[in-house]
């Protein structure tokens, strides 16, 4: 075939000549099936796959921890006497529910990327990719401040116990905390408090139960917990293997605990005030990208990439319920709980929010609106209502 | 055919894969399992006015088949993963544009392989023109083209006028070996590359066809697992061996224990239980929430401090109460101290010093107005931490009178004629301004 069409095309001298070679060459690439030019794979880092040859005592000292950790899943499996889901037969199932989008909120130019409930039960606090971070009176839809950082992604903010300030940072590996003044016309921007410093993006932040201390999680792996008014470093936590993508505090009045979760699919629970690692899961199959607390206490969901919801039990030391199901394909991004720890809420990757029965582990719901991603989904603080944000530059109050 | 993956090695030698492929794997087990000959979508060759339309099955038939073999009970939701895997290219209508699946008569058919996002395509506009161009050469009535796509063939032409010649000839070579094709296998391998260019260059700028394939920068690959070093492993082990020393609870107690905690809070979740008087989201009535706000705490609300010490410790009233019946007892110093630590932990780190002090003056150096009882070992403890005073020097004192209110103030403020009297009270109706 490449011979014909060169005959055919060679009429003139110089010029059909040069022509004639780029065609057979280009007609010689389009015939072979291997062909590269609709694809441009993205670089992918060589690895060194050389062994390094181990020494004798890394080599024993890695299986006698390989042979710990197995007898550990051992103890844990053998008090799994029974299924949450069996022992909750005997619970009265839940009905229909009929929960539909009773506020839309619109102002933000960009894809919402976090958002926070105020102690108000109404406010809230929402960003977004192109740097902008806006404080809503969420019943009435009004946009009550607005502020610009200086930098995009800003993938994490936090309302303060207070009310009166917020915290947020992203790309800028920074977690800076913004004080809200009564006067509108105040310029926000100029007061900002520059309070965490990581060497890599800002993923969540959480002020612990006092405006006066900030935990935050980062793609550097760690967490750390921050002073706001010096911006002192009270407390850092090691432990992750890769980026560290959410956190949630325990709900206790007494405890110093809270649970983190991370790429290396690891949910780690941390003791605030030693940096210990406490406890440790690793079940899911791929990122984790949420964490939230079941409100006793005693309990936490996880959501990931790998499309399911998890509940592990930190009594029980293991995970005690899976929610999935064939049909969702899609990681999930935030989850929350309402009041009674009855319901799961999943905010999906597909658009949609699945709402998930914790004791029976079936799904209760499916909710559609939102037009691309859901990216952070909080239950309101008395548990009337939760807010969904979306790459579709929306968010949305359920109840 | 070139398998390639956005990311880097997992320890365990298998691919860490970015989490769009984690998506594009699953989608592409539930086209194999459609695409299975004996439990998949039926394929067939349709007869139409003069022509044969090859290779198709209808959206109603893929709606079918999921509702049967992914568990869906509901056809919206088959209609909305059918569409996401729509826009994603993995099948497509063969006479419109736009990519979303409809339960109707529509025919759809199959993305081959080769053009899967899973290969990781990024085409450019070269690639585009040459495409478009292609398409011009082909007099077919079928072939024509859209608006969108004569728009993006101008600009393109605009945007490569030098090179344009160049362009030309790849399209006409690409158009002469087209014609080489057998008929039916043209009709199918034309809609499939018109498909891919659909998801890669689509005809609304918005909707659901855009951001498919992006991603949040959170997502980057994960680095190589550096071999861990003699001092980590001993750490490992060091981990593991406190956890293998944990006290576990069976999974029958455990699921007694959620189950218990779900059914006691079952009234006061607004989700299970309709709030009284209404859940202010769906009556756009705040009233819900100038009742709560008021010092007057609803029957509702006292019954809760009973379920636990945290419950009273948790609601601003309830410490009020606690703490006021405590006062009638004169024995409040226990409750104020447990109160002024937790403060003193909400502080700035730059006030802790002066406050540890000040604590400790008032509760627990010899001699102090509000003297506690704080056991021994808790007592030399603390004693030790106020020389270099910290947020958690208090930490074993607070841990101790937290559980001596819990089985001695706390029980006996529930039993109290105060507490039930509040229990009984009738709810006051608050008058309403509101015209």
């Amino acid at each position: 075939m490449c011979v014909c069409v060169c005959v055919c095309v060679c009429v003139c001298v110089c010029v059909c000549v040069c022509v004639c070679v780029c065609v057979c060459v280009c007609v010689h690439f389009y015939l072979n099936c291997n062909n590269m030019k609709y694809m441009r794979s993205p670089p992918t880092p060589e690895m060194a796959t050389q062994e390094v040859p181990l020494n004798e005592t890394l080599a024993h000292l890695k299986t006698e921890s390989e042979t710990l950790k197995s007898k550990l899943e051992e103890e844990r499996a053998k008090l799994h006497d029974v299924e949450l889901h069996q022992v909750a037969e005997k619970v009265e199932g839940l009905g229909q529910f009929v929960m539909k989008t009773r506020r839309t909120l619109k102002g933000h130019g960009n894809k919402v990327l976090c958002m926070d409930w105020c102690k108000d039960k109404r406010r809230i606090v929402s960003s977004s990719q192109d740097g902008k971070v806006i404080v809503w009176d969420a019943f009435t839809t009004n946009k009550e401040h607005a502020v610009t950082m200086p930098c995009t992604w800003v993938m994490a903010c936090a309302y303060a116990p207070s009310g009166c300030a917020v915290a947020c940072g992203g790309l800028d590996n920074k977690c800076s905390v913004y004080p809200l003044s009564l006067d509108k016309n105040e310029n926000l921007a100029a007061k900002k408090k520059s309070v965490a410093m990581h060497t890599n993006y800002l993923s969540a932040c959480s002020f612990t139960n006092s405006d006066m201390q900030i935990l935050t999680s980062s793609g550097d792996g760690t967490c750390a917990l921050w002073d706001v008014e010096s911006g002192q470093l009270l407390q850092s936590f090691h432990g992750h293997a890769a980026d560290v993508l959410c956190l949630d505090l325990a709900p206790s009045e007494t405890g110093n605990t809270f649970v983190s979760g991370g790429c290396d699919k690891k949910a780690n629970v941390w003791d605030m005030r030693s940096g210990q690692c406490i406890q440790s899961f690793e079940t899911h199959e791929s990122d984790i990208n949420s964490v939230r607390y079941y409100p006793s206490g005693d309990a936490f969901a996880s959501g990931s990439d790998d499309a399911t919801c998890r509940l592990y039990d930190l009594r029980a030391d293991r995970e005690v319920a899976i929610y999935s199901k064939d049909s969702i394909i899609f990681g999930v991004s935030s989850v929350d709980f309402s009041l009674s720890g009855r319901l799961l809420f999943g905010g999906y990757n597909d658009y949609t929010i699945n709402v998930w029965d914790v004791l029976k582990g079936t799904r209760v719901s499916i909710l559609f609106g939102h037009e691309n991603r859901v990216s952070t989904l909080r239950v309101s603080p008395d548990g009337t209502a939760f807010c969904t944000g979306s790459w579709d530059h929306t968010l949305r109050i359920w109840a | 055919m070139a398998q390639t993956n956005s990311s880097g090695q997992g320890t365990n030698g298998v691919a860490d894969e970015s989490p769009n492929m984690i998506v594009y794997r699953k989608m592409e087990e539930v086209i194999a399992r459609m695409q299975d000959e004996k439990n998949g979508i039926p394929i067939r060759t349709v007869k139409s006015f003069l022509t044969k339309i090859p290779s198709v099955f209808s959206g109603s038939d893929i709606v079918q088949w999921m509702m049967k073999n992914l568990d869906i009970e509901d056809q919206v939701e088959a209609l909305h993963l059918g569409t996401l895997m729509a826009a994603h290219g993995y099948f497509f209508p063969i006479s419109d544009h736009v990519l979303t699946l409809k339960d109707d008569g529509t025919f759809y058919r199959f993305q081959t392989p080769y053009f899967w996002p899973s290969n990781c395509w990024e085409p450019e506009n070269t690639d585009y023109a040459v495409y478009l161009c292609k398409r011009t050469m082909q007099n077919k009535a079928r072939l024509e083209l859209a608006d969108y796509e004569a728009e993006s063939l101008a600009r393109l032409q605009r945007a490569f006028a030098r090179k344009w010649e160049f362009i030309f000839m790849q399209a006409e070579a690409q158009a002469k070996v087209d014609k080489k094709r057998d008929k039916i296998e043209r009709k199918i391998l034309d809609s499939q590359e018109r498909a891919f260019w659909d998801v890669h260059r689509p005809v609304s700028v918005y909707g659901l066809q855009n951001d498919i394939r992006t991603h949040s920068p959170t997502h980057t690959p994960a680095p190589e697992a550096k071999q861990p070093t003699e001092e980590e492993l001993q750490e490992q082990i060091t981990f593991w061996q406190l956890q293998l020393d944990r006290h576990r609870l069976k999974m029958s107690k455990v699921a007694e224990s959620l189950l218990g905690y779900t059914e006691q809070y079952l009234e006061y979740d607004p989700f299970l239980t309709p709030p009284d008087p209404s859940n202010p989201w769906i009556s756009d009535d705040a009233t819900l929430w100038e009742l709560e706000a008021s010092k007057e705490p609803g029957q509702q609300r006292v019954k809760r401090w009973a379920f636990g010490i945290d419950e009273v410790l948790k609601d601003p009233v309830g410490r009020e109460q606690f703490l006021k019946f405590l006062e009638s007892e004169f024995s409040s110093e226990n409750l104020r101290f447990w109160l002024a630590v937790q403060e003193l932990k909400k502080r700035p780190i730059r006030e802790v010093p002066t406050r540890v002090q000040e604590i400790w003056q008032e509760f627990l150096a010899p001699g102090a107005p509000s003297a506690i009882n704080v056991d021994s070992k808790s007592y030399d403890k603390t004693t030790q931490n106020v020389k270099d005073p910290g947020r958690y020097a208090f930490e074993d004192a607070q841990e101790h009178i937290y559980k001596l209110m819990k089985s001695d103030s706390y029980s006996r403020f529930i039993r109290s004629s105060a507490y039930q009297e509040l229990l009984q009270a009738k709810k006051k109706v608050t008058k309403s301004n509101k015209p």
